[in-house]
């Protein structure tokens, strides 16, 4: 007796350890059937649920240190955890968020992260966030806003809604693809953001989309500028001197912006802002 | 009113889980153990003393026959609240203290807790382990949990006493005190039936044996009309006598054995001892001791024991021992 | 009455003195502690993850508890033959069964609470401040309890008829299929007419442990509805009744050696 269970602590112990060590990229996973799972649990389906939810955690931490770009095993590690723990939202959430993001950030699969979200759905269907992450990737991630913003729609009846959903919904369902659109997407997901992670992605995409919108309007000016001076401009500055800029205005990781050799508005050297995170 | 009725009380065991074959402890036994007596319960190993007491104390149940105890049938559980009993062996609590075990057997009975409180301690100084009340079991000697389980049969102060070989793993000092504890409880009008194979026990503080071997009742009756009734011969000691005194006893004598300067004279048991002791006088022998031998319990019991093919006996006194002679 | 409770205590006073115990509840101590731990490695579920190990832990060691003491108290009294000191008192058989049952139980609820008690610590110290919505937890142990009882009577049962090993693993592999009850329904649908009928009849007798588990739910603060709290107690009650009974019908006739 004393032995089993000093056996199954010290187990649990260096699992959790391991985990957070292993440097293997493919973790083996013997049973993949979570009703299976669930059946041998005997009524700790909860703990093996969080146990499951903590190894895809690790497992994504892993992967995103390793820069392959390589998480195969994440929608299968989501899909027990939430077999296991149909109520486990963060899964639902952080699953969605990570699966659909593109690599390296992401696991690139949107077609994954909605399968999770509507199984989510299915088992909570009046918890309004999971038809807010719904939403968020058929706009973001696969453009389709008319989708989109019935997803959204939908949320917003559910009870507890925050009110910009419908609005949310309103503008997608007008102006999907907008870059302000886009903005208020992510700011959602920002505000609400569990943890640092996702706050740090969204924060990127943020300011990508203000680079995006900064860029936009900087092209505006040279076409201006061109048609007022008759040539296009070399550089920043030769807005400035023509007074349409206050000062070399920055993008959001501190780096001035520059003309580039299409006479548009580019990302100075040095850059940390991913345009393709606008998009 | 009897204390102890047993009816034709029968109990057979299988052997074994699948088999058919059934051994019989005990056959078709009948006695009565009257109140305020000493009953003895005698026989070999594995005679079914220890099966009769168990199926009294319903521990075990029996295949036929019944049995009342104080005037009560055995399924009535109740009547355990005046009778103690003392398992052969006992097996205590390890992780009970002395007093705590006897506290539970009190509680057992019903009696209330200053009640049990006083009476344990008084048992405990009874069986001499009163400086052991603290003592956890599992520490105890064998004489000392023999003690400790007479106490816990006297608990209750009960009218009629089981005890199955009491003696067992006492000194000399413990089974002269288990002796007088007993005597004391006939004096105090209690019931005592007692199961042993060591008969001078028997011998010492029984009012009525009964023996049993391989499950049936050899003998039973009153161990006073037992031993009388087995006068073997008388014995006549004589102190250096001379030659012409022998010669004037020698038609009287059986027998007779020099033993340094005394000569031992065996008479048959239904001689003249008038005619005996006037010719010795006559003869000027000195006369040390006249006794008549009887045959011991140990005797009796082993004639029975070896006559075991004969079917039991019903009923009560048994004049065997006489019809020997 | 009074021989009941005689036995009663006696029997978690026996059960107090087990070392065996106290190494158990320090391990479920232990355990209850790495709940903080994994909250610390994972992601948004501190909480949850500290209620869900804390319940699975007192769920799996006060098992543990009830399997050892269950089997092993009753069986040491009839090997040991110090049911003799008992059964030649005044005292029924079914007042010697209820009694050890009722201590039993005893010592299980001061054990389940005391490990209670340190899992409220725990949950304390990490969050802070406890309130209302902390009351799911006890509920679930509530049930644990009633699961717990009814282990007791299945090893009480299995221990008057056969040997301790045997006992703890009829005890164990009842407790396992108490739990897939739902399985084994779900087979029978699957299955011809009379298999169907057995299955579903060996579904309504075997005792339901799945029903009364209440630890993911208490996990995320759900509390249970009044009704089915009364209707599950009523229900393991009832189960414990027929095993007691049972248990008293063979051990009324039984020789003891």
């Amino acid at each position: 007796m004393l032995v089993l269970a000093l056996a199954g602590s010290v187990a649990l112990r260096i699992r959790l350890e391991r985990e957070s060590t292993r440097a293997e990229v493919t973790p083996v996973m013997y049973v993949t059937s979570g009703a299976t799972l669930r059946r041998l649990s005997l009524g700790h389906q909860g703990l093996l649920a969080d146990l499951y939810w903590t190894r895809a955690v690790q497992y994504f931490g892993r992967q995103k240190l390793s820069g392959t770009g390589d998480y195969r095993d994440l929608g299968r590690l989501l899909r027990i955890s939430t077999e296991l723990d149909p109520h486990l939202l963060i899964a639902y959430r952080f699953g969605a968020i990570f699966l659909a993001e593109n690599p390296p950030a992401g696991a690139g699969r949107p077609d994954e992260a909605l399968a999770l979200l509507r199984r989510g759905i299915a088992a909570n269907p009046s918890y309004w966030r999971l038809w807010q992450d719904l939403g968020f990737i058929y706009y973001w991630d696969l453009k389709n806003y008319p989708q989109a913003a019935s997803a959204l729609e939908a949320g917003s009846r559910q009870p507890g809604a925050d009110l910009w959903m419908k609005t949310l919904a309103a503008s997608v369902a007008a102006q999907g693809g907008e870059l302000a659109t886009s903005r208020l997407l992510w700011f959602q997901v920002y505000s609400q953001a569990g943890n640092e992670s996702i706050r740090q992605s969204a924060r990127e995409h943020l300011a990508a989309i203000k680079t995006a919108e900064d860029m936009a309007q900087l092209n505006k000016l040279l076409v201006e500028f061109g048609q007022r001076e008759g040539r296009p401009a070399s550089s920043i500055d030769d807005l400035v001197r023509a007074g349409m800029l206050p000062g070399r205005p920055a993008d959001p990781s501190g780096v001035p912006y520059e003309v580039g050799n299409d006479g548009k508005a580019a990302l100075g050297p040095g850059s940390r802002v991913d345009l393709q995170m606008a998009r | 009113m009897w204390a102890v009725e047993i009816t034709g009380l029968t109990k057979d065991y299988r052997l074994g889980f699948w088999s058919r074959k059934r051994k019989r402890a005990l056959d078709h036994l009948s006695l009565a153990v009257e109140r305020g007596e000493v009953f003895g319960l005698l026989g070999p190993n594995g005679a079914g003393k220890t099966t009769l007491l168990k199926l009294l104390l319903r521990l075990i149940f029996p295949t036929a026959g019944s049995a009342t105890m104080l005037g009560r049938p055995l399924n009535d559980v109740r009547v355990h609240a005046r009778i103690g009993y003392l398992p052969e062996n006992p097996h205590l609590y390890d992780h009970l203290t002395a007093a705590e075990f006897l506290n539970y057997a009190g509680w057992l009975c019903g009696l209330n807790t200053v009640t049990r409180r006083d009476r344990g301690h008084q048992l405990l100084e009874q069986v001499g382990l009163a400086e052991s009340a603290g003592v956890p079991l599992r520490r105890f000697s064998k004489g000392m949990v023999q003690r400790l389980g007479i106490a816990q049969a006297l608990v209750n102060d009960p009218e009629l006493i089981f005890l199955d070989e009491p003696m067992s793993g006492l000194d000399p000092l413990g089974r002269r005190q288990v002796r007088d504890l007993i005597l004391n409880l006939r004096r105090r009008g209690k019931t005592v039936f007692f199961s042993t194979h060591i008969l001078p026990d028997a011998e010492m503080l029984c009012d009525r044996v009964a023996i049993l071997h391989r499950g049936r009742l050899q003998g039973m009756g009153k161990l006073r009309e037992i031993l009388d009734s087995s006068v073997e011969s008388i014995e006549l000691v004589l102190q250096d006598p001379a030659a012409q005194a022998l010669e004037a006893l020698a038609p009287f004598a059986l027998a007779s054995v020099r033993t340094g300067d005394r000569v031992r004279l065996e008479l048959a048991p239904n001689s003249d001892l008038d005619a005996v002791l006037a010719a010795a006088i006559r003869a000027g022998a000195h006369i040390a001791s006249l006794n008549p031998v009887k045959v011991s319990l140990e005797d009796y019991f082993l004639a029975r024991i070896e006559g075991s093919g004969s079917p039991a006996t019903h009923g009560q006194a048994d004049r065997r021992g006489a019809e020997r002679e | 009455m009074n021989q009941i409770a005689a036995i009663a205590v006696h029997a978690f006073k026996e059960s107090v003195r087990e070392k065996v115990l106290y190494n158990l509840v320090i391990f479920a101590f232990l355990m209850i502690g790495a709940g903080l731990v994994l909250g610390s490695v994972s992601v948004g579920i501190n909480d949850v993850a500290l209620v869900n190990l804390g319940l699975s832990a007192i769920s799996v060691f006060g098992l543990f508890i009830a399997i050892f003491i269950g089997i092993s108290l009753v069986w040491k009294e009839m090997e040991r033959r110090t049911l003799y000191n008992v059964l030649s008192k005044p005292v029924a058989r079914a007042e010697f069964i209820l009694g050890k049952f009722l201590g039993l139980v005893l010592t299980l609820v001061v054990n389940t609470a005391i490990m209670t008690v340190g899992f409220y610590a725990v949950l304390w110290f990490e969050k802070g401040r406890l309130g209302a919505a902390d009351l799911a937890p006890l509920e679930a142990v509530y049930f644990i309890l009633l699961q717990l009882t009814l282990v007791v009577g299945v090893a009480l049962l299995f221990s008057a008829i056969s040997s301790p090993a045997l006992s703890a693993v009829f005890t164990l592999s009842l407790y396992v299929i108490g739990n897939l009850l739902g399985d084994l329904r779900a087979l029978g649908e699957q299955s011809g007419a009379a298999l169907r009928a057995l299955l579903r009849g060996l579904t309504l007798v075997l005792p339901d442990f799945a029903a009364l588990s209440d630890i993911a739910p208490a996990a995320r603060g759900e509390l249970v509805p009044g009704s089915q709290i009364v209707s599950h107690s009523l229900y393991a009650a009832l189960y414990i009744a027929a095993l007691l009974s049972a248990t008293i019908v063979i051990f009324e006739r039984k020789d003891l050696r």
